[in-house]
C-alpha cells in the first residue's frame, strides 16, 4: 500500500501542487511567527541583560516612573519621593561602589523640517550624571560634552547622523508644554535596550530633567551597583532600611530586574505571536477545504482503479490507509517545505525591522526544535485529517465499479441528510440569535454568541444546496451578456454542488470574517461620530500625543488666547469606590453647558455645579445607583468622601463614566491629568482660532488642536488602523481559497477533457472555451463572496447587539459600497485564478480530448 | 438544394499524413485522392491502421495535413488558421462521434442547438421541428442525457449534427457502442436525411451492415483508396472486405 501512495504521489505531483502550496502557506505562516517571535523575545532578552547586568539594584518610585506598567497617570495614594538625599545616603553604603539618580521620561524631537522624530513612543529622554567632574559612564559621549546647565542637550549617536545633527545645532525639544529650544552640546553612545531597539535618547543635566519630568530635586529611580564582593542581595538589605517606606517605592536587584523584564518582554510577544498563530490557524482551515477537495477529485478520477484495487483483493481498510499515507507524504513534504519558507519569513521580517531601525537584526534567528516540531506537526495533521473523509469515501467505491464503462457517472449522493442537519442547525441558531437579541441581557448575550456560532456552521454545511438556486440567480445575467459561454459556466458551475460549495467555502471563510470586520468597524466608526455629534458642543479639543497629558502650564495660555469663549480641562483621575476602581473625570461646573451635552436620563447637568456627580447608565446600572444615591469614595490623595449621584446619562465614549466638577476633585488629587482641554470658540470654530490655539501652546509638535472633524477623525483612524492590519492577516487566507480555486477547475478541465474537446469539435473557439472556464471561476468567487458577505453581516450584526449596552447608539451600519467591493474583488480573484486552467482549457488538442481510450 | 448535387462537399487531393519523424515516422495517408459528392452517404471502410479515422480527421479539418489538399466545398483547410477552422467546424461541418457525444449539462434540446447557441444564431425552427420528428426525440427533449438511451443519446447527437445544416456531417463509427436494433435506427436516419432531406454523410466504419446502408462505399488500406463500390449490399461489402484481406495477406 506504502508503494501506491508514493507512486500514486508522484503520479499526480502536478495534480497536488496546489494542495501543497497551501499547505505550505499555511505553514510558513506558523513557522515564521514562531522563528519571529522566538527571535525578538531572544534580542529583547540579550539587549536587557547587556544593559542592567551593570546594576546591582535599582530602587523605583512606580508613582512616576514611565518604566514600570503601574506608573504613568494612576497616582494613587500618597507617595513618597526619591530625593537628593535618598541617593547620598545610598551612596554612604558600604556595599555601594555607586548610586545614581534617574529621571526619564518622554522627549518629542523635531526633525531639521519640523516634523517629530519616531512616531511610535520611543523617543525619549534622561538625565545626564556626570561622575564627579568626569564624564557619565552610562553615556560616553563621542563627541562634544554633557549637558550642564538648561538650554543643552545631547543626543545618542545614530539619532544625530539620521537627522544631520551636530554639535552646536539649536534643536527643538518638546516635553510637555511649550517648545523649547536647546544647543547639541554633545553627542553619546549607548546600549540603551530602547535605543537598540530602535527609539532615540536624549539627555537634559539633571536640573533640567526633574523639572521637566518630575519635581525639582526628585527622581524617579536610582540605580545602585555593589563593591566587589558585595552580592545583589547583600546590597538590597542594606538599602532597605535607607529609602522611604512606601508602596509606590519599590527596591529590586539587578538579577530580579532582568528577569522581570524578560518575563514583560516574553508575555508581550506572546500575546502578539498568539494572534498571528490565529491567523495562521484561519488560513490552515481554509486549506482543509483545498485539500479536502483535491482528495476527492483525485479518488473520483481513479474509481476504477481503487475498484479494480477491490476487486483484487484489497480491503477497505487499505484502500483508505493509501490515501491517508498519500496525505500524510504530501503533508510531510509541504511543510518541510513550509518551514523553510518560514525561517526565509522569520529573516525577511527581521531584516525589514533592521531597515526600519532596529537592532534586531543583529542578533541571530532563532529555530527551536520546538517551532520545527510544531510546524512539521501541523501541516502533516491538517492534511491527513482533510483527506480523512475522501479516503473513507474511497473505501466505499464498489468491486463492480473497475467492470462498469468509464462514462458511467457515479451515482449523486442524494443531499437530503446533509441538508435537513443543515437547515436544522441554521434554523435553531437563528432562533436563538433573535430570542438572545430580543432578551439582552448577558444570559441574551449567550444566546446570541451560541446561536451565531450554530448559524454559521448551519450555513456551511448548506452551501451545496444554496450553490443551486444562487447560481440560478445570476445565470440569465450570464447567458444574456457572454451567450453560450455564459450557459456553459453556470451549468459547469452547478453541477457538482459539493465541490463549487467545498471550493467557494474556503473563500466563504476569510470573507466572512473580513465583512464582519468591515460592518463592525463602520457601525462603531458610526456611533462615535454620532456622539461626537450629540455630546461635544466644543469646538476644538486640545491634546497631547501618545496619551501624555496636557501640561497644566498650557491652561492659562488656553485662558488666555483671543476668541476663546470658554474652555475646561478635562482631568482623568481614578478613585475608589465600594472597593473597585473608578474612572472620573473632572470637569469645569461653569463651561460644562458650554462644551458638553450628554444626553440625560435623569437629573440635569447643573447638578455639577452643586459638587455632585453624573454617572453613566452603565455605572447606575452595575452599581444600583440613582439621583440622590450616596457613594462613599477615596480619592487619589487617600482622603476619603462622600459623594451624591445628581445625574444619570446615556453611555458615550466620548464622555467617560463618571463626571464630576474639578474645584471638588482637584483638592484630593496628587497630580492632575489633563487628557484633554476642550474650547468653545466666541464666534464658531475658524481657521484663525485654531491657529491662535497653536500657537499658545507653543507650536508644540506633541500637542494637537483638534476640530470637531478631526477628533471623529481620529476615533475612526485608531479603529481603520486596527482594521487594516486584521484584513493584511486574513488575505493570506484569501489567497490560498484563490489557490484552491485554480485547483478545482485545473481538475475540472482535466475531467472534462472529452467535452471541452466535443466542444470545440463542433465549432467553439479557443476564445469562447477560455471564457468558459474563467466564467464558471468568477461565479464560483463571487458566490463564496456573497455567502461570507451574508454571514458576515449578520455575524456583525448580533456582535452590535452584544455591544449595543455597552455603547450609546451603536447600532448595525451596512457600509454598501465597500461589501460590493468585496464581491468585485472576489469576481476578480476568481478571474485571476482561472487563468492558468483556462489557458489549459483553451490549448487542449481537439483529437487527443475526444479520443476515446 | 440550390447547389448542383452532383459537386463536390468536400475532396482530397494529393493527401498525405505522417506521424512522427526520421525512421519512427508512420504514413497514415499516402498521396490520397477522393471526392464526397453532395446530396450523398459514403462510407469508409478497411482495417484497423488503414487510415480512415485519419482521413475523417484531415477532412473535418480536424487534424493538420502533411501534404497535399483537403477541401470542404472551395474552401481550402490548409490555408485556415483556428479560428477560421473552428467557425468553418461550427457553420459548415457536422459531427457524430462513437462516444461522448452530448453535454451532460444541457437537454436534448439544448444539446441539439448547441452549434447555434455556440454561433450565436436562432435555429430555423421550422427545419428543427423536422430534424427533431425525424430523430424521433419531440417528447424527450427536456431529458438530460443521463435519463436518455444509447441509441437515444445518439439520435440527439445526430440531431445536433443535423440542426445547423452543415454542408457534411462527418460520422466517425456512429454504432460503434450500440446494440443492433439501436445502431439501425440510426443508421436508418441518417439514410433517410440524406435521401430526403438533402445532406452529405461520410460515415466511417467497419460493420459491412452498417455499410451498406450507404450509398457508396470507399475502402482504405495503407493510406490509400483501393477500392470503390456504388451501391452496396452487405454481402457485397463482405465479398470486398475479404478480397482486400487476401490482397494483403499474399503481398
Amino acid at each position: 500500500m506504502y508503494r501506491t501512495a508514493l507512486g500514486n504521489v508522484r503520479a499526480h505531483k502536478g495534480r497536488l501542487l496546489m494542495t501543497m502550496l497551501a499547505v505550505l502557506l499555511g505553514t510558513a505562516f506558523v513557522a515564521g511567527t514562531l522563528i519571529f517571535s522566538d527571535t525578538i523575545g531572544q534580542s529583547v532578552k540579550d539587549s536587557v541583560s547587556d544593559s542592567s547586568s551593570r546594576t546591582s539594584v535599582q530602587v523605583t518610585d512606580t508613582a512616576v516612573s514611565t518604566d514600570t506598567d503601574s506608573g504613568a497617570g494612576q497616582n494613587t495614594g500618597v507617595r513618597s519621593p526619591l530625593t537628593e538625599s535618598t541617593v547620598r545616603r545610598i551612596a554612604a553604603l558600604p556595599g555601594t561602589r555607586s548610586a545614581r539618580g534617574t529621571v526619564a521620561g518622554f522627549a518629542g524631537l523635531s526633525d531639521p523640517h519640523g516634523d517629530l522624530i519616531g512616531s511610535r513612543g520611543n523617543t525619549r529622554g534622561a538625565n545626564w550624571v556626570p561622575a564627579t567632574g568626569g564624564p557619565d559612564p552610562e553615556y560616553p559621549m563621542a563627541q562634544g560634552t554633557g549637558p550642564t546647565s538648561a538650554g543643552m542637550i545631547a543626543i545618542d549617536q545614530r539619532t544625530a547622523s539620521d537627522n544631520g545633527f551636530r554639535i552646536g545645532d539649536t534643536v527643538r525639544a518638546a516635553v510637555n508644554g511649550p517648545v523649547l529650544e536647546m544647543t547639541v552640546t554633545g553627542i553619546f553612545t549607548t546600549d540603551d535596550p530602547q535605543v537598540r531597539a530602535g527609539g532615540s535618547l536624549v539627555l537634559f543635566d539633571t536640573a533640567t530633567a526633574q523639572r521637566l519630568y518630575l519635581e525639582p530635586g526628585q527622581y524617579d529611580s536610582i540605580q545602585v551597583v555593589a563593591t566587589p564582593g558585595t552580592s545583589q542581595n547583600e546590597l538590597r538589605g542594606e538599602i532597605l532600611p535607607v529609602v522611604p517606606h512606601s508602596r509606590n517605592i519599590t527596591v529590586k536587584t539587578g538579577a530580579r530586574l532582568d528577569a522581570d523584564t524578560a518575563a514583560k518582554a516574553r508575555s508581550g510577544m506572546s500575546g502578539m505571536r498568539n494572534v498571528l498563530l490565529a491567523f495562521a490557524g484561519i488560513a490552515l482551515f481554509v486549506g482543509v477545504f483545498l485539500i479536502a477537495n483535491t482528495f476527492t477529485m483525485l479518488i473520483a478520477q481513479r474509481t476504477r482503479e481503487l475498484a479494480l484495487l477491490r476487486a483484487i483483493g484489497a480491503s477497505r481498510r487499505q484502500i483508505t490507509t493509501s490515501v491517508l499515507l498519500e496525505a500524510l507524504l504530501v503533508g510531510a513534504g509541504a511543510s518541510a517545505a513550509g518551514l523553510v519558507t518560514g525561517i526565509g519569513i522569520g529573516a525577511a521580517l527581521q531584516g525589514l525591522m533592521g531597515s526600519m531601525g532596529s537592532q534586531v537584526s543583529t542578533s541571530t534567528l532563532v529555530v527551536s526544535p520546538t517551532t520545527v516540531l510544531v510546524t512539521l506537526l501541523t501541516g502533516t495533521t491538517v492534511t491527513a485529517l482533510a483527506a480523512l473523509l475522501p479516503g473513507l469515501r474511497a473505501s466505499r467505491v464498489a468491486p463492480v465499479a473497475a467492470m462498469r464503462g468509464i462514462d458511467t457517472p457515479a451515482t449523486r449522493r442524494s443531499l437530503v441528510v446533509r441538508n435537513s442537519i443543515g437547515v436544522a442547525l441554521a434554523g435553531v441558531g437563528l432562533a436563538l440569535v433573535l430570542w438572545g437579541a430580543a432578551r439582552g441581557g448577558s444570559a441574551g448575550n449567550l444566546l446570541v454568541v451560541g446561536g451565531a456560532v450554530s448559524t454559521l456552521v448551519g450555513v456551511f454545511v448548506l452551501t451545496p444546496a444554496l450553490a443551486r438556486p444562487a447560481i440560478a440567480l445570476v445565470g440569465p445575467l450570464c447567458t444574456r451578456l457572454f451567450g453560450i459561454s455564459g450557459t456553459l459556466a453556470r451549468q459547469n458551475a452547478a453541477r457538482n454542488p459539493r465541490r463549487t460549495a467545498a471550493t467557494a467555502s474556503a473563500l466563504t471563510v476569510g470573507i466572512t470574517l473580513i465583512s464582519a470586520l468591515t460592518v463592525l468597524g463602520a457601525s462603531v466608526t458610526h456611533a462615535i461620530d454620532k456622539q461626537v455629534t450629540q455630546n461635544m458642543r466644543a469646538d476644538y479639543a486640545v491634546s497631547a500625543l501618545l496619551s501624555l497629558p496636557v501640561a497644566p502650564t498650557l491652561l492659562p495660555e488656553i485662558a488666555r488666547t483671543p476668541g476663546v469663549a470658554a474652555y475646561s480641562a478635562l482631568d482623568d483621575q481614578h478613585l475608589r469606590a465600594g472597593g473597585k476602581d473608578l474612572p472620573v473625570t473632572g470637569v469645569d461646573a461653569e463651561s460644562f453647558d458650554q462644551l458638553i451635552v450628554p444626553n440625560m436620563v435623569d437629573g440635569s447637568t447643573a447638578a455639577l455645579g452643586r459638587g455632585q456627580i453624573l454617572v453613566d447608565e452603565n455605572h447606575a446600572a452595575d452599581d444600583g445607583w440613582t439621583v440622590g444615591s450616596t457613594v462613599p469614595v477615596t480619592y487619589p490623595d487617600g482622603s476619603r468622601g462622600r459623594l451624591t449621584v445628581g445625574g444619570v446619562y446615556q453611555n458615550s465614549e466620548v464622555l467617560g463614566s463618571v463626571l464630576m466638577s474639578r474645584s471638588v476633585l482637584s483638592p484630593h488629587t496628587t497630580a492632575p491629568f489633563y487628557s484633554t482641554v476642550l474650547v468653545k470658540g466666541a464666534t464658531g470654530a475658524t481657521a484663525s482660532l485654531q491657529q491662535a490655539l497653536k500657537d499658545s501652546t507653543g507650536d508644540n509638535p506633541l500637542v494637537n488642536v483638534r476640530t470637531k472633524q478631526q477628533m471623529r477623525d481620529h476615533f475612526s483612524s485608531q479603529i481603520n488602523l486596527l482594521l487594516d492590519a486584521m484584513y493584511a492577516l486574513l488575505a493570506l487566507s484569501v489567497v490560498i481559497a484563490a489557490l484552491g480555486v485554480v485547483n478545482t477547475l485545473a481538475m475540472a478541465v482535466l475531467e472534462r477533457k472529452r467535452e471541452i474537446g466535443m466542444l470545440r469539435a463542433v465549432g467553439l473557439s479557443r476564445v469562447a472555451v477560455r471564457r468558459m472556464v474563467r466564467l464558471e471561476s468568477v461565479l464560483i468567487a463571487s458566490f463564496g463572496a456573497a455567502l461570507g458577505i451574508a454571514i458576515g453581516s449578520f455575524l456583525a450584526w448580533a456582535g452590535v447587539r452584544l455591544l449595543s449596552s455597552a455603547m450609546t447608539g451603536l447600532t448595525t451600519v451596512l457600509p454598501y459600497a465597500q461589501l460590493a467591493a468585496y464581491i468585485a474583488g472576489a469576481a476578480l480573484v476568481g478571474l485571476l485564478a482561472a487563468l492558468w486552467p483556462a489557458r489549459r482549457a483553451a490549448r487542449l488538442n481537439v483529437l487527443d480530448s475526444i479520443r476515446t481510450d | 438544394m440550390t447547389r448542383d448535387s452532383l459537386t463536390a462537399a468536400a475532396s482530397a487531393v494529393g493527401l498525405s499524413k505522417i506521424y512522427g519523424e526520421g525512421g519512427t515516422h508512420v504514413t497514415a495517408l499516402d498521396n490520397l485522392g477522393v471526392e464526397f459528392l453532395r446530396g450523398q452517404f459514403t462510407a469508409i471502410m478497411g482495417p484497423s491502421g488503414s487510415g480512415k479515422s485519419t482521413l475523417m480527421h484531415c477532412m473535418a479539418g480536424l487534424e493538420p495535413v502533411t501534404a497535399g489538399s483537403a477541401r470542404i466545398g472551395d474552401t481550402e483547410l490548409g490555408g485556415l488558421d483556428d479560428k477560421r477552422l473552428t467557425t468553418m467546424r461550427r457553420d459548415r461541418i457536422g459531427f457524430v462521434f462513437q462516444s461522448f457525444n452530448l453535454l451532460a449539462t444541457l437537454t436534448a434540446l439544448e444539446n441539439i442547438t448547441l452549434p447555434m447557441a455556440i454561433a450565436g444564431r436562432k435555429p430555423d425552427q421550422a427545419w428543427l421541428d423536422r430534424v427533431v420528428a425525424a430523430v424521433g426525440l419531440a417528447d424527450r427533449l427536456g431529458h438530460r442525457p443521463s435519463q436518455l438511451s444509447g441509441g437515444q443519446q445518439q439520435r440527439v447527437a445526430c440531431a445536433r449534427a443535423l440542426a445547423s445544416r452543415p454542408e457534411i456531417i462527418f460520422a466517425d463509427e456512429p454504432t460503434g457502442n450500440l446494440d443492433s436494433r439501436s445502431g439501425a435506427q440510426i443508421l436508418s436516419f441518417l439514410r433517410d436525411c440524406v435521401r430526403d432531406l438533402g445532406q452529405t454523410v461520410v460515415m466511417v466504419t467497419h460493420d459491412p451492415i452498417a455499410a451498406s446502408y450507404a450509398d457508396r462505399v470507399v475502402f482504405l488500406a495503407d493510406g490509400r483508396i483501393v477500392d470503390d463500390l456504388r451501391a452496396p449490399t452487405a454481402d457485397s461489402v463482405l465479398d470486398r472486405m475479404r478480397r482486400l484481406d487476401a490482397v494483403a495477406r499474399t503481398s
